[in-house]
């Protein structure tokens, strides 16, 4: 089925001519027809835009246009609630924005529609990308596909959901403290963080601005690197994008490990990790001996103060961000005697339970007198963090550890306790904090009930490189990343 | 930042959010058990380390002072909840 086929072995068909876009699309979308009642990635999608897209692209194959300097070309490619694509909806899974239709394509959209790419679909989050298990969404949960009990993750869980169920053939989501790598790891797919800056956040509606990055969720490794190749780049709408120059990613899979050193970080392996998960990452670790690379324990001393310093942080940012939706330019409005209570009335209303706890904890630790004690102090401990990782990385090409500390669990689990909800994110948040690549990609499965299990690769500011290669040899001499779930619900 | 207790009514003025009493109550109840977990950083010194308020330093990306295409009128209007001759309405401010 083409819709199970990752972007590279699409491309092939396509340039043996063997099928056509529209094929490809169709089966996304019969895909689509047939799961997404139960698994409910999708919060919308226009099925005659996409095969209008996928027409034009077998007029231009047809009248003799090649592929080349278009890796993408043909190839359905979903998108988080959260980018901005021209004359598509955009409502970051919120109420606030009402009819918002956005006016412009996000810098990452551009480069994606620029290389070929069929752009197609809105994809389900949590509200603003704040939660870990799409639960916060304004219209609905999204299942995970490997037990419609459970959750995906969060906060891009369309995303990562839509992939594992083969409704697409990789889609965007973005990571802020996790939440491209968690759901990845959740529902089994690649998911790629890059380094801060490497990636224009033009077009991506700002949660933390100094912590998001936009991402691609994969059936392979190999994807990854070609769909962050076509992103990366210096952009002039976004002054913190980095000029640094974009290597060719997927030049770089070359399978040889051999010499390259791994860190394991021993503040990772304790507390409440799951033993399935900490037996699949110790093989996944020997396994990484095997194929030549050498295994250095390393210390994080400053792990432990990561989900604090990123809930000042974040929140810090978010209300300083979200106080643009006040009725007056875009989305909903609540009408009230004066602009004051306009704005209050329009964002009580309009927002959900999870994005008004931030945005008061948010603004409380920004406050007058407050501002020394948490922020300030947040934004050293940060300092610290980062200089772990650079310290670490004088020693180590690569660090690796689990991306989650447990398997998907319930739906309604953790959603009545913020805090636990919070720590599920223990072990991707300090990447965000730190600035520096992440990957997480299939290395096993629970027993019973069968459920992925992630491995996450922590890499250098801009090394992902070397953090893909590695994250490529490991994958390509296990099988994880081929195994499907079900779907029989 | 000794036992924190958020005046939830208070922070939610300054953040122009309005809520009901229940939201104010669970949230007040919420917030100081995540401010609790938020203390265990007074564990650290962090005298003399400088603040990280962005991961990668730049500063001062300028651009030069040039007109470049940017949304047209009726772009920028056309999510406007309400609007009338190419503006926004808004509520009175000026008596």
């Amino acid at each position: 089925m083409l819709n199970q086929l990752t972007i590279s072995e699409l491309a092939a068909k396509f340039a043996k001519r063997e099928v056509s876009a529209r094929e490809a699309t169709q089966a996304c979308l019969d895909q689509i027809a047939c799961v997404d009642g139960k698994i409910h990635a999708f919060l919308s999608f226009n099925a005659a835009a996409a095969l209008a897209q996928a027409d034009a692209v077998d007029q231009l194959i047809s009248q003799g246009g090649s592929g080349a300097n278009r890796p993408l070309l043909g190839i359905p490619i979903a998108i988080k609630d959260v980018l901005a694509v021209k004359n598509q909806p955009l409502n970051c899974a919120s109420k606030i924005l009402g009819n918002y239709i956005s006016p412009y394509d996000a810098t990452a959209i551009e480069k994606l529609k620029a290389a070929g790419a069929i752009v197609f679909g809105r994809l389900n989050m949590d509200e603003f990308a704040m939660g870990s298990s799409t639960e916060n969404s304004a219209f609905g949960l999204t299942c995970n596909p490997w037990d419609i009990t459970r959750i995906p993750g969060g906060s891009s869980g369309g995303s990562a959901a839509a992939v594992a169920a083969d409704e697409c053939i990789a889609s965007l989501g973005t990571d802020t403290g996790g939440s491209i790598r968690q759901p990845a790891a959740l529902c089994g797919c690649v998911g790629l963080k890059p380094t801060y800056g490497r990636i224009s956040r033009y077009g991506l509606v700002a949660f933390a601005s100094s912590l998001d990055q936009i991402g691609p969720f994969t059936k392979d490794v190999r994807d990854s690197a070609t769909l962050l190749g076509v992103m990366s780049g210096v952009d002039r709408r976004d002054s913190t994008s980095v000029p640094e120059p974009v290597p060719n990613y997927v030049a770089a899979l070359d399978g040889n490990i051999r010499g390259l050193k791994l860190g394991l970080p021993k503040e990772y392996m304790v507390g409440g990790l799951d033993p399935e998960i900490k037996a699949s990452v110790d093989a996944a670790v020997k396994q990484y001996e095997k194929l030549g690379a050498e295994i250095v324990e390393i210390s994080l001393p400053h792990t432990d103060y990561a989900v604090a310093v990123y809930y000042i942080i974040a929140t810090a940012e978010a209300s300083a961000n979200l106080a643009r939706f006040d009725g007056i330019r875009y989305g909903a409005r609540v009408e009230g005697n004066d602009p004051i209570e306009l704005y209050s009335k329009t964002r009580g209303a309009g927002f959900g339970a999870e994005v008004k706890r931030r945005i008061i904890l948010g603004t409380y630790v920004l406050s007058s007198g407050y501002y020394d004690a948490y922020y300030l102090r947040a934004q050293k401990v940060r300092t610290l963090i980062r200089n772990d990782f650079l310290k670490a990385f004088e020693t180590v090409d690569a660090i690796v550890t689990p991306t989650t500390p447990t398997a998907a669990f319930k739906a309604g689990e953790k959603s009545g306790d913020p805090l636990q909800m919070y720590l599920s994110d223990i072990f991707t948040i300090s990447c965000n904090l730190a600035g520096i690549c992440g990957v997480s990609l299939p290395c096993g499965f629970t027993q019973n009930p069968k459920l992925p299990i992630g491995l996450q690769l922590l890499g250098k500011p801009f090394g992902e490189e070397t953090m893909l290669k590695l994250a490529h040899a490991y994958e390509q001499s296990t099988a994880w990343h081929k195994e499907k779930p079900s779907l029989k619900f | 930042m000794a036992s924190a207790e958020i005046n939830v009514k208070y922070v939610a003025h300054l953040a122009r959010l309005a809520l009901t009493p229940e939201e104010e109550t669970k949230l007040a109840a919420q917030l100081g058990n995540i401010l609790g977990y938020i203390e265990k950083l007074r564990e650290l010194d962090v005298t003399g380390v400088e603040p990280t308020a962005h991961a990668v330093p730049m500063v001062n990306c300028t651009r030069a002072d040039e007109v470049r295409e940017s949304l047209s009128h009726e772009e920028a209007l056309r999510n406007a909840p309400r609007q009338a001759n190419g503006l926004f309405i808004v509520p009175k401010i000026v008596e």
